[in-house]
């Protein structure tokens, strides 16, 4: 399970920057101020780039985590974490 | 327990759960009230105003919910949780109550909207703070061995604001035309006017309650934490259990919460074409049958872990969705329809004319009924010309436009437990998420660490889901359950996360 946990890091780690990629590109294939549809809308596709990014970081960041072992015991008790364990 | 504890413990989850049910009400009247609100508000042909439309709709939901959970998750780990949820409660029902006393567009021109749009972002915010002060409020006064059930209460609350929402809205609406409905000061303010004397109830209810025990321990101790943010997401031990439940839980838990409450319903009215009332008692009846699974899956936790409920919830949604909603198209399909035994019921033509010229469209709305007692209304639109000689010239009548098919008995049963699957998938993910959330943080920031997951998790991921939804409608026009795609994806990823990184265990000591 460990070694499960660490390989599914690695996509995670690289889902994160797929997914700024596709809403990225989506914006792109989509805006149109002559357009009436949400979709074709920029207010809300920078709304959502804007939101969905950091979101997307932390997406990389839990891959890495799980890459580096950090989720290999995961901590089964909130005393763990005000002790600063794990 | 003794009788007193039960009985304490009861009104800790009455004072509760009412008051965070009338915040979801207050949430969703917005919601659907979205159409009339945008005609008194927010005009069509005033680029301004569509700017402010759009940022009270989508602002509201993305940014400051997850916002609202920053600010106010802070306060609760602070100063305390009972008197920062009954701030939310106030500044929730006082925006409520105000912005169905804004005067229309007509009337104060694009103060109207502005106004709107503050009130709506105030209403984010309030939102976005009290859920995670009701479930931990509720969570640390729950014995350890059913904390699963008492906080399984809350999460009822969610489904139930939108049950009372829709309720009250049906209510107003079918005892009055559509247009005092639709009226500047129609009955279309009335479900904002009756949210103050909800809110009032609940602001005297929760105002006699104590603070939670294990917060008011801490605090006599010294031990409360200074800098709860920063305790929450810069300690790499608490921030990597942020991430976990995000992805691992509550991202899943927000779009099979979303689709099962909100796209279902919309799906019935605009793809099903179903009429006002049936698309609407549809999911009512369903609410009402499947809100106590709420509490059984709750109560189940307590026995066998949250971890599998969930997952299983999120499961059981990627597998049938796809079937489930392709049984609404199936049996709402008008050419399947037109084979049986039918009845023209009522017919009548209007004209309407062009920019003011001779020219004019003659509108013929037919309405058909079915041997079964199935109903569908039929409207054939012809632009007819006048030319100089005074004569019509008819361009001929166009593909007929269905709307307002009604069900019969059998079918509309049907429905109902196809939707009541749906919401009973919403159960099996929200039941237990409150306990799961509360126990993976210590006393001291949980109120903090607990609300932003749970934010971007329904706020973020679930709100998503019609916008989402509409983008691969667009892309793949041929398949009219692409949009399903969506949520399917996310959950599936959640289960995986889910499965392998989650833990079973129940932590029985939250007191930390």
């Amino acid at each position: 399970m460990i070694s499960i946990k660490k390989i599914l890091g690695i996509v995670w780690l690289l889902l994160g920057p797929a997914v700024i990629y596709i809403l990225v590109s989506g914006a792109v294939a989509n805006i149109d101020p002559a357009g009436k549809k949400d979709i074709n809308n920029p207010v809300i596709w920078i709304i959502i780039i804007a939101i969905f990014t950091p979101i997307a970081i932390g997406l990389s960041i839990f891959g890495w985590y799980a890459f580096k072992g950090e989720y290999d015991r995961v901590p089964t008790s909130s005393l763990d974490l005000s002790n600063g364990k794990s | 327990m003794d009788n007193s504890s039960v009985k304490g413990i009861s009104k800790v989850i009455a004072a509760s759960s009412v008051g965070t049910m009338i915040e979801w009400y207050d949430f969703y009247i917005f919601g659907m009230l979205a159409k009339t609100i945008s005609i008194q508000f927010f005009p069509e042909g005033n680029a301004t105003a569509a700017l402010l439309s759009t940022l009270a709709i989508f602002a509201a939901g993305f940014i400051v919910r997850p916002f609202g959970a920053l600010v106010f998750g802070r306060l609760g780990d602070l100063i305390g949780r009972k008197y920062t949820f009954l701030l939310t409660l106030v500044l929730m029902g006082g925006s409520t109550f105000l912005i169905g006393l804004i005067p229309s567009y007509k009337a104060i021109g694009i103060a109207a909207p502005l106004l709107v749009l503050l009130l709506r972002l105030v209403q984010g915010l309030a939102l976005g703070g009290e859920y995670g002060g009701a479930a931990t409020y509720v969570a640390e006064h729950a014995p350890a061995s059913r904390r699963g059930y008492y906080t399984s209460w809350i999460q009822t609350t969610a489904t139930l604001g939108l049950f009372v929402a829709l309720g009250i809205i049906m209510l107003v609406k079918l005892n009055m035309t559509d247009e005092q409905f639709n009226a500047e000061w129609g009955g279309w303010r009335y479900p904002f006017w009756i949210s103050i004397l909800l809110v009032g109830v609940s602001v005297y209810i929760r105002l006699r309650m104590k603070e939670s025990p294990m917060f008011s321990k801490l605090k006599k101790e010294g031990k409360t934490s200074v800098n709860p943010l920063k305790e929450s997401f810069r300690r790499k031990s608490n921030f990597k259990m942020v991430l976990l439940a995000l992805f691992g839980a509550v991202m899943g838990q927000g779009v099979i919460w979303y689709t099962g409450q909100f796209y279902a319903q919309n799906f019935l009215e605009t793809k099903a074409l179903l009429d006002f009332e049936q698309s609407r008692t549809i999911l009512l009846w369903a609410i009402a049958f499947a809100t106590p699974f709420f509490v059984l899956f709750g109560w189940l936790s307590d026995r066998i872990g949250r971890k599998w409920i969930m997952l299983l919830g999120m499961l059981l949604g990627i597998i049938t969705y796809r079937p489930i909603f392709n049984t609404f198209l199936e049996d709402t399909n008008i050419i399947e329809w037109k084979k049986e035994n039918h009845t023209v019921s009522g017919e009548h033509t209007k004209q309407q004319r062009i920019n003011g010229k001779k020219d004019f469209l003659s509108i013929k709305t037919v309405n058909y009924k079915l041997d079964n007692g199935a109903a569908y209304t039929e409207v054939f639109t012809d632009s007819v010309f006048v030319n100089g000689n005074e004569t019509l010239v008819h361009t001929g009548k166009s593909q007929p436009a269905q709307k307002d098919k009604h069900l019969s008995s059998a079918i509309y049963w049907k429905f109902v437990g196809l939707v009541f699957l749906l919401i009973l998938y919403v159960t099996m993910v929200y039941g237990p998420i409150a306990a799961f959330l509360v126990e993976i943080f210590p006393t001291k920031i949980r109120y903090t660490s607990m609300s932003l997951p749970y934010h971007i998790g329904n706020g973020v991921f679930g709100g998503l889901v019609p916008f989402i939804g509409l983008l691969l409608t667009t892309t793949y026009p041929s398949d009219p359950l692409v949009g399903l795609w969506y949520p399917i994806g996310i959950a599936a990823l959640c289960l995986i996360i889910g499965t392998v990184y989650l833990s079973n265990k129940i932590d029985e000591q939250v007191g930390d």
